[in-house]
């Protein structure tokens, strides 16, 4: 009986010596060569494999950060540039900071704002409805409600207000990774930057569609009737096709375009106070006033 | 004998028609019309006329814009009113030329009499000439240009004429009431297809659900005389009128993935499209009307119209009384692969086929459950793909793997939804992969293009 | 799946008269609680909406029930509900993903764990009747008595098996093996209302019979003859009930053949060489495993490619 225990260690115990013997020699044959830093830079990435920084997951990201000669291509957004700065330490390479972004959703039509035409009963997937018709309401730019864009997000920063209809946007949670700006089918999610105190503008809507025909489907809506171009004076505001886009990169904050918007499409957040729109308008008016002033003299 | 039909999948709804009684009628013109330059398959049409011409009918108010391409005439006399942007009925914009109607002149050459021509003219280039400039398209849904189908690419040969009366989908009975009202004129359209593709044997294949167009088209061929037509009745299956399963079920032959009926030696037309060809060739009639079904069980007044292109979907409805109030749904085309209106302000195009109103009750989608993998839609799918494993890898955005799987090749039937026990959304969903996977082929055709032409420079 | 719980009314309705109320016990527990577990489990496991309504659980119960011998205490029905919901069902992602039978894992757990019970067949004794005879199930006295060096035919005359009476009952075994026809019946009812589809169960039948056939010729003493395989040890309830379950077969025609003549033929090894008396069960949880490579490798043809 003994003598059976101590032969079952044995052969257990040289069987098992063996076996870890021929994977060894295994492993250094099919052994890849791998640079070292690549799984440096791997455990310094945040590891949601979310695709933000456009490659596969943050292995193949760090596999080409290390491969680039620099890292003016390759950005993570989601670990924003504390991430970044781990990474240049790792691999010697130049910072490259990057306004903190974040995803803002470009349309403001609200169940109220924006009467329903027809119902809509079919897949619950805005690209599924995109594929069939306009939408639901008479406008065929806006947000179809069916939540692409939530299903899409990694990070439970966007969710659907069942009061408006609308995905909302968690600033908090929001890594920018641009999920959501691909799962859009009516590509209205837009990666903006976060501003100064998360102190923002930007025009929440991209209705293409002449004025009458935008206000009729939205009570919200761009009409593109141009007056914050005209009144902006950073050059900031474009109108194209019917409808006005801030650029962020000039914008400076004055607020004087949201109080002139004729249909409240054009919006401020995070601003400490909320907005006097008549004391801007008359401060707008008076400085009108002295230009046509001075353009007669 | 059994009865012909496709080899794979297919299902088998009631058939519902119950139009099938009611005679074809004109309806009244409507006051105003407002006609598409995009009603067919190709590059949109360009408007010819200006705000406050005067038009007549028949008149050509937009020209090709392209070879795949067609005419589009004025379905009513009266004044163009306004050229623009106009929402469709899936509510998506394009160019609608107005026009008011006064009175109903039509344009000199237009023979309006009823008398038959059944004198085939002797050259096929004529005959495909007069087809593209009556601006013929495919009636049966596709609206793909005639003149195309008919000018085959060198290489390829026809070798049979296939004119589609199947009518398959459940409630549709237009091809029907056309078949039994004007056979004569169907078959003649058959012949002068047939001799525009050199003189080949023509099918006239009808569902046996329908004996009495079956009995009257079999007379009207022997009595025409004409060589080389037959009537193939065809067993009820859907999608029998889907141009590769009726190629399959009349001539056995399987047309290839992302080919033409062509590369198989057919072609084929529709009833509606026959007609038409006749009215282009025989009496200079571009097309200005088509018939369409207006039914549905909770709709009053079942009817066969014949409207007037361009007529809006609104004033049809209201001349037959209106929307009912248990309607939930209307689709144009029929319940299988016909689209919802989102829009009844939209106006017909040359290819709308019916008006059908569904209730809340006909068109609730049950709640999605487990696929429990029992393989029905495969089994309905009359192109033999795996709808559950498509519909899986749409979800996981594996365009390559739907690829692989065929997702291309979906004809978008809607057997498999019909078919599925657990109401999963499959078509949505492998509609959605289809798309990818089509403008990914379309994508790696264009680079291989650009790629040959570098190679040549 | 109400279909398959009305094809199933007649097995329940024979096993129910053939053994009296102990079989109504074991089959009441066995759906409620399967009911019950899964209900429980979509509720506070998984917090989804419950799919009891579904009546797949119904069904797992019923085939449980019917899988076991009527003597099996309620506390055993209980456990095997709890491994064949909890484990091979509800831990896959519940219905239409799981990989094996869940009745049939739950009757393979028990018939390990608790042999005891799970072998200790008994003669049925009628709704009304009092007469318990023991006995062992044909297939368990043909295994015994061919250890004991005894041959087939000296087996098969001291046991009084006869044909008439594994079709209509009457035989030891557990409760679902015991009406061969109310199975057919219900067989041809899932058919006719096109819920199943016959070729599973037919090419199982067809590869038992021509199996056993082919060993039977060879030495008709040591193997039995097609027939009595074809009636015995729970094949007809395998073949028509679990086998054809939709989540475990092959979809495809000779996807479902492959797998029907796998489950006939591990099921004629088992009983002839393996040291169970009775292999369709494990046959059939065998053969479940390879079902997504039968569905990857036999696809219908597509129309129009080669």
């Amino acid at each position: 009986m003994v003598n059976l225990i101590i032969w079952t260690i044995a052969v257990v115990t040289v069987l098992g010596l063996l076996l870890a013997l021929v994977l060894y020699l295994v492993a250094q044959k099919f052994k890849v060569e791998e640079d070292p830093r690549i799984d440096e830079v791997e455990k310094a990435m945040p590891g949601a494999n979310c695709g933000g920084c456009g490659f596969a997951g943050c292995r193949a990201f760090a596999e080409a950060a290390v491969k680039a000669p620099n890292l003016d291509n390759n950005y993570c957004p989601v670990g924003g540039n504390d991430t970044m700065a781990k990474v240049a330490a790792i691999l010697g390479y130049e910072i490259q900071e990057k306004a903190p972004m974040v995803a803002v959703v470009r349309c403001n039509g609200t169940c109220e704002a924006r009467p329903r035409v027809n119902e809509y009963d079919g897949y619950a997937s805005c690209y599924v409805k995109s594929l069939l018709y306009t939408g639901d309401t008479g406008c065929s730019f806006g947000c179809l409600g069916c939540g692409d864009c939530v299903a899409a997000c990694q990070f439970g920063a966007l969710s659907m207000d069942p009061a408006t209809g609308m995905p909302v946007v968690d600033q908090e949670k929001c890594t920018a990774c641009g999920a959501c700006v691909k799962a859009c089918p009516k590509r209205i999610i837009e990666l903006r930057p976060k501003g100064p105190r998360g102190m923002r503008m930007y025009v929440s809507c991209i209705n293409k569609d002449k004025g009458p025909v935008a206000k009729k489907a939205c009570a919200n809506a761009c009409i593109g009737c141009g007056i914050c171009a005209k009144t902006c004076t950073h050059d900031a505001i474009v109108v194209e096709g019917n409808v006005a886009y801030i650029d962020a990169s000039k914008c400076k904050l004055c607020r004087e375009c949201e109080a002139m918007c004729p249909t409240g499409a054009i919006h401020g957040v995070n601003f400490p106070k909320p907005l006097d729109k008549d004391a801007v308008k008359e401060r707008i008016k008076i400085r009108n006033q002295k230009a046509k002033e001075a353009a007669n003299e | 004998m059994s009865k012909h039909t496709f080899s794979m999948g297919g299902v088998h709804p009631h058939d519902s028609k119950i139009s099938r009684e009611c005679a074809i009628e004109q309806l009244p013109l409507a006051p105003t019309v407002y006609l598409s330059v995009a009603q067919h398959i190709g590059a949109p049409s360009v408007p010819c006329v200006a705000v406050g011409d005067k038009v007549k009918v028949g008149q050509v108010i937009a020209e090709p814009g392209g070879f795949v391409g067609a005419f589009i005439h004025s379905s009513v006399s009266g004044t163009v009113k306004s050229v623009g942007p106009r929402a469709d009925l899936a509510g998506r914009m394009s160019t609608h030329i107005e026009i008011a109607v006064e009175g109903d002149e039509w344009l000199e050459g237009i023979d309006t009499s009823d008398t038959l021509v059944t004198a085939i003219p002797d050259d096929p280039k004529a005959i495909i000439d007069k087809v593209r400039l009556g601006g013929v398209v495919g009636l049966g849904g596709a609206t793909f240009p005639t003149h195309v189908k008919l000018s085959p690419p060198p290489g390829s040969k026809c070798e049979r004429v296939i004119i589609n009366g199947c009518e398959c989908e459940p409630y549709l009975t237009s091809d029907f009431r056309t078949l039994l009202e004007k056979g004569e004129q169907v078959v003649v359209g058959a012949a002068l297809l047939q001799k525009a593709m050199g003189g080949v044997p023509c099918t006239i294949a009808i569902e046996e659900n329908k004996p009495e167009a079956i009995a009257h088209i079999k007379e009207v061929i022997a009595k025409l005389g004409y060589k080389d037509m037959e009537v193939m009745v065809m067993k009820m299956m859907y999608p029998q009128g889907g141009e590769k399963q009726l190629i399959d079920a009349v001539m056995h032959r399987q047309v290839g993935s992302g080919a033409l009926p062509i590369s198989v030696g057919a072609v084929v037309q529709n009833v509606a499209t026959a007609l038409a060809v006749y009215d282009a060739v025989q009496k200079n009639k571009p097309i200005v009307d088509n018939s369409v079904t207006v039914t549905g069980e909770c709709f009053p007044k079942q009817a066969n119209l014949l409207v007037r292109v361009g007529t809006p979907l609104r004033y049809i409805v209201d001349y037959l009384g209106g929307v009912p109030a248990d309607a939930a749904k209307i689709i144009s085309g029929g319940p299988m692969m016909g689209r919802a209106v989102a829009n009844l302000d939209a106006a017909t195009v040359k290819g709308t086929g019916a008006l059908l109103f569904l209730t809340e009750k006909q068109t609730r989608r049950a709640p999605e459950t487990n696929c429990i993998r029992c393989g029905k839609c495969a089994d309905a799918c009359p192109m033999g793909l795996e709808p559950f494993l498509l519909n899986k890898l749409s979800k996981a955005k594996d365009w390559d793997a739907c690829e692989a799987n065929a997702a291309q090749d979906c004809i978008e039937c809607g057997c498999c939804l019909y078919s599925c026990p657990a109401h999963i959304p499959l078509l949505d969903n492998i509609r959605v992969g289809k798309g990818f996977v089509l403008s990914a082929i379309r994508a790696r055709a264009a680079a291989a293009k650009a790629a040959a032409e570098a190679a040549k420079k | 799946m109400l279909d398959v719980v009305i094809a199933l009314i007649p097995a329940v309705i024979c096993s129910v008269v053939f053994y009296g109320w102990q079989e109504l016990l074991v089959l009441g527990v066995s759906v409620a609680s399967c009911v019950l577990l899964e209900w429980a489990i979509t509720k506070y496991m998984l917090k989804q909406p419950s799919t009891v309504g579904d009546l797949s659980a119904v069904i797992t119960g019923i085939l449980l029930a019917l899988n076991l011998p009527y003597t099996t205490p309620w506390w055993v029905v209980f456990i095997g509900a709890v491994v064949a919901i909890g484990i091979a069902k509800m831990t896959f992602g519940g219905l239409g993903q799981n990989i094996w039978n869940p009745a049939l894992v739950g009757r393979v757990f028990l018939l390990v764990s608790f042999p005891t019970y799970m072998t200790s067949w008994s003669a049925p004794k009628g709704l009304f009747g009092v007469d318990a005879v023991s006995g062992a199930t044909p297939l368990g006295a043909v295994q015994e008595g061919l250890m004991q060096g005894s041959t087939i035919q000296e087996i098969m005359t001291s046991g009084g098996y006869d044909y008439g009476h594994m079709l209509l009952a009457n035989l030891g075994g557990s409760a679902g093996e015991v009406c061969a026809l109310a199975l057919l019946a219900g067989f041809v009812y899932l058919c006719v209302r096109k819920v199943i589809k016959p070729w599973i169960t037919l090419s199982i039948f067809a590869t038992v019979a021509l199996t056993s056939l082919v060993f039977w010729l060879a030495d008709p003493s040591r193997f039995t003859d097609p027939l009595f395989n074809l009636l015995t040890g729970g094949l007809v309830l395998g073949a028509c009930f679990m086998a054809t379950d939709y989540v475990t077969s092959p979809m495809s025609l000779w996807g479902g053949v492959v797998f029907g003549v796998g489950i006939g033929f591990l099921t004629m090894m088992i009983r002839y060489f393996g040291s169970y008396p009775e292999g369709v069960s494990f046959a059939i949880l065998i053969m479940n495993s390879v079902v997504p490579l039968l569905n990857m490798w036999f696809k219908q043809k597509k129309f129009g490619r080669k």
